[in-house]
């Protein structure tokens, strides 16, 4: 992974710079792209949208039986009622973590994610290492995410091969009765909702 | 090991590209690469399938972009460092830093023809049957070993028939891990194209593999 | 393109590689693990001496001697051996006869497996991906890039060399070649022809 890094953000670093910035003057220049809209693109991924979003919609399913209920039977209506929709979101499915249960996604053949309620992926996702090896032994990798499953847990792994979207909602934390949505959706981290890991524990954020 | 070896039915590789009067050797490095890989052979103490994993045993980004030589090359300094015959700062240094460790042989100039003419044969003495029978129908079974194995992905789960018995071979799952030669019965199957690659392909080829008794597990007749 | 690229590839990487070669054989001549003298002699034999004219040979006699022919097809590894040809990477060879209705062809989808003491070392483009992921999936596309086009009902049957079996294609022999020595028919047989990926020479190409 740090090799994957490296490769792509070291010494090819200025080449791909220059080479970018020139196409996108030629495009600007030709008027197939206006600047602004670039701009408007990499803020709202780079700033508004991620893993806040996707937490929200955690913490009420873990607070609110009904929009639980809806968030799994449909998810793309559900987490549009909290403004959450659209590009790579259009087909969201809420997968259920329970005690027997735990749910872990990838996508095999190239990055296909959440983005409406993650964000973009981060790089491990859509690395070589975690493509190849999830399908075939997801304890192992979870073992690198330093995340060990009771032996007798199922473990599914779910490879987003089609337009459908997967948001893991992970188990709620014990000990965090009467807490608010809030509070709860600090517990909440990327890799619980993508199933690498597990929410934070309530003595993490005291 | 489902690696970047295993390339049979990939995409993406561009047209094959033959070269005209090609020479044995593209650069003077290659050649010593060749010979020493080979004369380290007997000092060396590893077998074939050893090598071959040694090759293989990498990222498919790093090996799809080497050439041949390089892989040998890259190989043969990972078995010597595994080994503890050469370390990394020796190569780095160019010259011997610690006194070598004591080898079984070294490969003479007298002995380089006889080595050669010898080669390494694979059959061994048995006093076992052969499982299957020519005109058998096989099912080459689903295995993802972590090591070296002969059983090329694009086989595995597709059923074919017996074409040969070959003899009792060396095993090259077990001889890769140094776990011994265990041999066993070697077969050639043949696939048909369809059962291969599906119903749109070209119903005229046909596919052989050889394969190891443990690759096979009886499928019904026709 | 890939041939080109891996080529280009060799080169650019050519000192940094070379010297590394170098510093290695340093070291291991002066541990005493490997004699230079040795190396020499391997380089000679498989840059100069071994080849596929040693195959042609085999495949000239086959086409002029039924007995030899026989025995070929029956047991490939002593008869080879009756002209002199065995040892390493050809332990335990299988000749395969192509006919009007069949054509064989080899490749190694999990490395470079190739019959050394009849073939010599495999060329770049046998080595290579492209051939390796085609040759067992597309054999005919495979065997345009070699501008050889066969017959739409020739069955083609693809050998993987998986074990250490090593296959030799024993092609057809052309037509006009009455009453001809096995030398001059050896002149015909090439190598790619040898491995399936091409045919014999016609007579005329060798007038």
């Amino acid at each position: 992974m740090s090799h994957d890094h490296d490769h792509h953000h070291g010494s090819e670093l200025s080449a791909m710079q220059l080479r970018t910035r020139a196409l996108q003057t030629i495009l600007v220049e030709k008027g197939y792209i206006e600047q602004a809209a670039i701009d408007e693109l990499i803020e709202t991924y780079e700033k508004k949208i991620g893993p806040r979003n996707g937490a929200q919609v955690v913490a009420k399913a873990w607070s609110d039986a009904k929009f639980r209920q809806w968030l799994l039977a449909d998810g793309t209506a559900a987490i549009a009622s909290l403004g959450f929709g659209g590009r790579s979101a259009n087909h969201l499915v809420a997968l259920e973590n329970t005690p027997a249960v735990h749910n872990m996604v990838v996508c095999t053949l190239c990055s296909c994610y959440p983005w409406a309620v993650l964000g973009l992926p981060p790089l491990w996702y859509k690395s070589a290492p975690y493509r190849s090896r999830t399908v075939a032994d997801p304890r192992g990798v979870l073992r690198e995410f330093g995340v060990e499953l009771p032996k007798d847990t199922e473990i599914r792994v779910w490879d987003s091969t089609a337009e459908l979207r997967y948001l893991v909602i992970p188990m709620r934390p014990a000990g965090t009765e009467g807490w608010s949505e809030e509070r709860l959706a600090e517990l909440v981290t990327r890799d619980s909702m993508i199933g690498t890991g597990l929410p934070k524990s309530p003595r993490d954020v005291q | 090991m489902n690696g970047p070896q295993d390339l049979g039915g990939m995409d993406g590789f561009g047209p094959v590209m033959p070269e005209p009067d090609e020479p044995v050797f593209h650069a003077q490095w290659e050649k010593r690469a060749f010979a020493l890989t080979l004369a380290m052979g007997m000092p060396g103490g590893w077998n074939i399938d050893q090598s071959r994993f040694a090759r293989e045993n990498r990222s498919p980004a790093e090996y799809w972009t080497m050439s041949y030589y390089q892989i040998w090359f890259a190989a043969l300094e990972a078995m010597l460092k595994e080994r503890g015959l050469v370390a990394d700062d020796e190569i780095a240094a160019g010259h011997a830093l610690r006194p070598p460790k004591p080898v079984s042989r070294v490969l003479s100039p007298a002995d380089v023809l006889k080595v050669l003419h010898r080669g390494g044969p694979t059959e061994r003495e048995t006093n076992t049957k052969p499982l299957f029978q020519p005109g058998d129908r096989v099912r080459a079974k689903i295995i993802n070993p972590p090591t070296h194995t002969r059983l090329p992905r694009y086989v595995r789960g597709h059923l074919g028939v017996v074409d040969r018995v070959i003899g009792f071979h060396v095993f090259p799952d077990s001889n890769a891990t140094g776990a011994g030669e265990n041999p066993q019965w070697l077969y050639t199957v043949t696939f048909s194209g369809r059962e291969l690659w599906g119903s749109e392909g070209d119903a005229t080829t046909q596919v052989s593999v050889d394969a190891w008794e443990p690759y096979l597990e009886p499928a019904a007749p026709l | 393109m890939t041939e080109l690229h891996e080529h280009h590839h060799d080169h650019s990487e050519l000192s940094e590689t070379q010297l590394r070669v170098r510093a290695l054989e340093t070291v291991l001549t002066e541990k005493g693990y490997v004699d230079p003298a040795a190396l020499d002699l391997l380089i000679e034999t498989y840059e100069k001496k071994v080849g596929p004219r040693n195959g042609a040979r085999v495949v000239a006699r086959s086409w002029v001697d039924p007995d030899y022919r026989a025995r070929l097809f029956k047991d490939a590894t002593p008869a080879i051996a009756e002209l002199g040809y065995a040892g390493r990477q050809g332990e335990h060879i299988v000749a395969l006869e192509n006919t009007p209705k069949l054509h064989n062809m080899v490749v190694c989808t999990l490395c470079s497996c190739y019959p050394w003491p009849v073939l010599g070392l495999p060329p770049v483009w046998y080595k290579s991906a492209p051939y390796r992921s085609r040759a067992v999936a597309d054999p005919r596309a495979v065997l345009k890039d070699f501008g050889v086009t066969l017959p739409p009902d020739t069955q083609i049957r693809v050998w993987d060399s998986t074990s250490e079996i090593r296959y030799l294609v024993v092609p057809m022999r052309p037509a006009g070649t009455e009453g001809w020595s096995e030398e001059r028919l050896a002149s015909l047989v090439t190598r790619d022809s040898m491995i399936g990926t091409g045919l014999p020479k016609s007579p005329r190409d060798v007038k």
